[in-house]
Order: C-alpha cells, then sequence, then structure tokens
C-alpha cells in the first residue's frame, strides 16, 4: 500500500515570489524573514522524500466561470500548464509545466465517486496559483508528478466545512488503498482570515488576527470539533469575505486526522497572516 | 439585474489582455464592443439571447465604477482583479506600492462593519 508521506496545509500569498526576489532597494522589509520561513517550511516536504503530490487548490475564475463551475474537480492528465496570463501580469508567476501522475488521479476519482463525493473531471485543466504558489514554495523544483484537486471556496453556495473535513477523509482512506509502494504527499494551499475587493483590504495586517491565531491553534491541535462547533459561512464572511479558503486547510486536517500538527509555523503579512502546517500521520520522517 | 453578465464582462475582459487595454482607453467603445460580439455569445456559434446589463451596470462599467459594481454584488475578485490591472501601475508610480489598493478599499469604508451585498448569483 501506498504511504501518506506527509500532509502541508498552507497559505497562498501570490506575492511571494516577487517578493523575496525583488531587487534590494525594492524588498519589502519582511522579505528576508518570508523566505527563511518558507525555506524551512520546505524541509518537512522534502524530509518527507516524496514521489507523487495530491494539491488541492481553487480556480480564481481563471480556467472556470460561473456558466459552469465545478464544487468539486479532479484533473486527469499526463501534463498540466501553470499560471494564465493575467496571474504574471499580476504576480508576476512564470508558467510552468507540471507532470501528472494519471493513474493515481484516476484511483482517486473512482475511490472518491464510491465514496458518495460525485466528482467533476478535467482533461484539460490549467492550474492557476493555488496550486502553484505551494510549488514555489515548498517543491521549487517542480519535479514530482501532481494529482490536482479543486473545491469551490470561491463562488457561493459553497459547501460546508463539514463536507470539506469529509473530503479530507475520503481522500486520505483512497491514498491508504492505493496499491503500489509510493510515497504520497498532500500539499494544499488556502487561506486564514482574507478580504478582496472590500473595505478591509490590504491592510497592515489581516482582517482578523484573532481568527487568524485561533485557526492555526485548531489546525496545531488537530481540533475538529472546535472548528466544525465554531466556523460557519457566516463567521468566514464577518472575519473577511474571502475567508472560505480556510475550508482547504479544514480538508487537509482531515487528510490528516484529528491529529496534532508536527510543524506549525505563521508570519504576519500586510494583507494577510501566512500559516505553514504540516502533519506526519504515518510518523516524522527519520 | 445580471450579475452573472456583469460578472462575464469583468472575467473575458480581464484574461485578455487586448480587451483589457481597450477597456482602459475606451471603456464606453469596448463595453458596447463585447456585447455585440460576445456578451450573448456561449460559444463561437451559440448563442445566450436573454443576457443584457441594466443602465445602472452599463453606467458602472463604464465609468469603473468598482463602488457601484460592489454593491450590485459583483464578484469581488473580479473587480478587484481587473481595476488593478488597469489603475495599480499608474498610482503605484505617483503615491507609491498599494496606493490603488488602498484607496479601493477606503472607497468602500461605509460597509465597514455591515453585511456587504451578496455575490451569490
Amino acid at each position: 500500500m501506498a504511504t501518506l508521506s506527509a500532509v502541508l496545509a498552507t497559505t497562498h500569498h501570490p506575492f511571494y515570489l516577487k517578493a523575496t526576489t525583488a531587487p534590494p532597494e525594492e524588498r519589502m522589509p519582511q522579505a528576508d524573514e518570508w523566505k527563511r520561513k518558507v525555506e524551512a517550511y520546505r524541509e518537512t516536504l522534502t524530509a518527507a522524500k516524496p514521489d507523487v503530490l495530491v494539491m488541492v487548490g481553487a480556480d480564481h475564475f481563471h480556467q472556470f466561470f460561473s456558466d459552469n463551475y465545478p464544487t468539486f474537480l479532479i484533473g486527469k492528465q499526463p501534463q498540466y500548464d501553470a499560471t494564465f496570463y493575467n496571474e504574471t501580469r499580476e504576480f508576476g508567476i512564470p508558467p510552468y509545466l507540471l507532470e501528472g501522475h494519471e493513474e493515481l488521479s484516476g484511483y482517486m476519482l473512482q475511490g472518491l465517486m464510491d465514496r458518495g463525493f460525485d466528482f467533476s473531471v478535467s482533461h484539460e485543466l490549467k492550474i492557476d496559483h493555488s496550486i502553484i504558489c505551494p510549488i514555489i514554495t515548498t517543491r521549487p523544483d517542480a519535479d514530482l508528478p501532481i494529482v490536482p484537486i479543486y473545491t469551490n471556496i470561491f463562488a457561493p453556495p459553497l459547501p460546508s466545512p463539514k463536507r470539506f473535513w469529509d473530503l479530507g477523509r475520503a481522500i486520505r482512506s483512497v491514498i491508504d488503498e492505493w496499491p503500489g509502494e509510493q510515497r504520497v504527499a498532500a500539499v494544499s494551499s488556502g487561506h486564514l482570515s482574507l478580504e478582496l475587493g472590500g473595505p478591509r483590504q490590504f491592510g497592515e495586517t489581516g482582517p482578523d488576527p484573532v481568527f487568524d491565531r485561533q485557526a492555526i491553534e485548531w489546525l496545531r491541535t488537530g481540533d475538529i470539533d472546535a472548528i466544525l462547533a465554531n466556523v460557519t459561512h457566516e463567521s468566514m464572511t464577518a472575519s473577511g469575505n474571502a475567508t472560505h479558503g480556510f475550508m482547504d486547510l479544514i480538508l487537509m486536517m482531515g487528510i490528516a486526522g484529528p491529529i496534532e500538527a508536527s510543524y506549525v509555523d505563521s508570519l504576519d503579512l500586510f494583507h494577510t497572516m501566512e500559516a505553514y502546517v504540516t502533519w506526519y500521520p504515518e510518523g516524522a520522517p527519520e | 439585474m445580471s450579475k452573472y453578465y456583469v460578472n462575464k464582462f469583468l472575467y473575458q475582459v480581464d484574461g485578455d489582455p487586448e480587451l483589457l487595454a481597450a477597456y482602459k482607453a475606451d471603456p464606453a467603445a469596448l463595453l458596447e464592443r463585447w456585447e455585440l460580439e460576445r456578451g450573448q455569445w456561449l460559444n463561437r456559434s451559440e448563442r445566450t439571447t436573454w443576457l443584457s446589463f441594466t443602465d445602472r451596470e452599463r453606467e458602472a462599467l463604464i465609468a469603473h465604477d468598482y463602488v457601484t459594481l460592489f454593491e450590485l454584488g459583483a464578484h469581488f475578485f473580479l473587480s478587484l482583479t481587473i481595476f488593478i490591472a488597469i489603475y495599480d501601475e499608474d498610482y503605484a508610480s505617483e503615491f507609491g506600492p498599494l496606493s490603488f489598493q488602498r484607496e479601493y478599499g477606503a472607497n468602500l469604508a461605509r460597509w465597514m462593519g455591515t453585511d456587504y451585498p451578496s455575490v451569490a448569483l
């Protein structure tokens, strides 16, 4: 059976690459600290020696629009182009060509259908920054095949936080049953409190630092009961109009299970707080 | 009112450098062209005949009026992204980094602490 070698849940700040590669005179004061924290976090994936990455993200109206916006979607392709024109324009993120793991995509699709998650599937999926940002931060060589999974945290009505947790549990169950000796790592990016296109955007901190610290503590302790008792679509909206990306972090905790995280770090930045969380459900790498 | 149609405009124009440049240079002309060539088209041969803007939506799009678009429930990500594309560089060179984004937020200040207009369709 496959080994789940690591589960990583992180925020995706699309300006990381730009901020840490800008010429010295244009660098933001926190750029060096940010880079150090990201590189330390990257080690938690490198140490797990993964062979394939199951990656969870969300399309930000790049490929998918409201004429047909999938609730849950998986890609099943030999390769994936990544980074849309308007992401390069705004964030300075370059294009990538990632290898896909078609066999695991197909196994995952069928396994999730069998577990009551009727996924959409794409055979011409282009990856956006929700998956490329964690590639840049945790696997910048982009040298592993991926299985991309998209969730709707973006175009209401959205699935419930409980549904994201349950989907995480189902993904874990499929990985556990996947025949073979490969080491699978699951990597996702989402958000803590976040405001986009509203009055609280681009502040000195994220819109709700109190929620951010609480959310990181819930992830650290694997406290899904507290999350499901406290986090609703309405509470996330109150923390910032784009906070619903937190549900992808709940999903990742679902893959790990209700256990303590092995690695937790954060960084208070302008606009939003960064979180870097890693679980080793089958034991920490040696 | 058609939030969907407004979002479709923002989505398509933001994702196409030629349309975006035209929307920056002459919003009224681009809007008219978009409605004719793209707005009601599902693809190159199929038409969605019933889609249209209200006068208020059309005026807000022509005026780059993101406050009205917010109040009409246009999707916050689409509005923010397209107006950053149009204004950020000019603002940043004159007033410093993030000055457009901060002005954008400040212009919506009256919504602080209240329920925002829904972006649900």
